[in-house]
């Protein structure tokens, strides 16, 4: 597992469970408190068929900035981050999920783990690099 | 001159020239640096920042410049070589020619989703997946699994038909053609494609599947038949719009090449449909 970082360590506290994968397939979110109801989805730490999925909300204002900004919640699979993009409608894709939108994070991850069967992610590489 | 045909058109000859001359492509290493281009593209073009590859009105041009280029690289392995494209509203199910043996091979086995037949099988040696998202070094496919059926003529009919070519906020929210062809709205043509397929060609390094460069050489067609069919209409936004590359802007990452240069396709190739093609062969 890479090093837990702050971020990641507060997405554990939320769901200590089910990272102990007490709670199984089902499914567990922790919502942190939503201002808003476009913003971003909470805090998740769940397992997902036999993976880890967390995600921790984005933590700048609004969707309005480039890719790059914490205005995007950060999405691991097993400690993997997935590249994750927002729609102007709202709906969501990943680097895995690209031409098929998701109504939120979670349910975008969890047909990343599905996609995957079972592989790794590779490391997170914005422009794309091998394996 | 280049002529474009329809894939289902090719003779077995043909059929071999192109496969040999992708597998040359992917030895040498120039096409992997093609999937890496279109990865990075992928990932930056964003609904709010900038956006040239997709998303945009310059979806098309862009990949017509992306396929030029790809099909003067085939051209140096073999000149006699085009981009075939695939009209998968006439051959849309899974026991199309498109993905026999000796074609592209077909579907993905169920437990890993590994195409096992045709020149791009892993056993082969030769068809490395290695620009990719996640650990798996092999052509996967799951033909139908993402969404069950391929657009249809009626909708493609339905796509071409729409007068104006994109719209403000010049994103995959617009309406128009350019976004409809595209897929974020409306009855989604390419896009559907794309998860129709599976494996590899749902993901942001769609190209490692061969099958890509076919599909866009038909979303290209279609933007052809637009023109055909809506003479009065052109590119659009003209200018001063931010964010996207208007007619007269250069787009990433050539810098030397605009929508503009890219509206007529004749001055590149020809598609098997049009009379002028018939003459020059
Ligand atoms: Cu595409």
């Amino acid at each position: 597992m890479n090093k837990i970082t702050r971020r990641q360590a507060l997405g554990t506290t939320a769901g200590t469970l089910s990272a102990l994968g007490l709670l199984g397939a089902a499914a567990h979110s922790a919502t942190a408190a939503s201002p808003a109801p476009a913003a971003p989805a909470g805090t998740v730490d769940e397992v997902f068929q036999g993976r880890r999925i967390q995600i921790s909300p984005a933590t700048g204002g609004g969707h309005h900035g480039g890719h790059h900004g914490s205005d995007l919640p950060t999405v691991r699979i097993d400690g993997r981050e997935l590249h994750v993009m927002r729609n102007a409608d709202g709906t969501w894709i990943s680097v895995v999920n690209h031409y098929e939108t998701f109504a939120d994070p979670t349910s975008l991850a969890r047909a990343a783990v599905r996609e995957l069967q079972g592989a790794q992610l590779a490391p997170f590489a914005p422009m794309g690099g091998a394996a | 001159m280049t002529v474009r045909k329809n894939q289902a058109t090719l003779s077995a000859e043909e059929k071999r020239a192109f496969t040999n001359a992708l597998i040359e492509l992917k030895r040498t290493g120039a096409y992997d640096r093609f999937v890496t281009t279109h990865n990075g593209f992928i990932m930056s073009d964003t609904d709010s920042g900038d956006r040239v590859g997709h998303r945009s009105p310059s979806f098309l041009p862009w990949h017509r410049r992306f396929l030029l280029e790809f099909e003067a690289a085939l051209q140096t392995v073999d000149a006699k070589v085009t981009i075939p494209y695939w009209d998968w509203s006439a051959d849309r199910t899974t026991r199309s020619s498109l993905w026999a043996a000796d074609f592209l091979g077909g579907t993905g086995r169920a437990r890993d989703g590994q195409v096992t037949d045709g020149p791009f099988a892993y056993a082969t040696g030769k068809w490395d997946i290695n620009v990719r998202v996640d650990g798996r070094n092999y052509l996967r496919r799951a033909l139908g699994a993402g969404v069950a059926e391929l657009p249809t003529k009626a909708e493609v009919d339905a796509v071409l038909s729409m007068p104006v070519y994109d719209m403000a906020p010049w994103n995959s929210s617009s309406n128009g053609f350019r976004n409809n062809l595209e897929g974020w709205r409306g009855a989604n043509l390419h896009n559907r494609v794309h998860v129709w397929v599976g494996g590899q060609m749902a993901t942001g390094v769609s190209p490692n599947d061969p099958v890509f460069w076919m599909h866009h050489a038909f979303v290209d067609k279609l933007w052809a038949d637009w023109q055909a069919r809506n003479p009065r209409s052109t590119y659009l936004p003209a200018a001063g719009t931010s964010n996207v590359v208007d007619l007269h802007d250069t787009m990433r990452p050539w810098n030397n090449v605009t929508p503009a240069d890219m509206l007529d396709h004749r001055k590149f190739y020809t598609f098997d449909t049009e009379p002028a093609a018939a003459s020059q062969r």
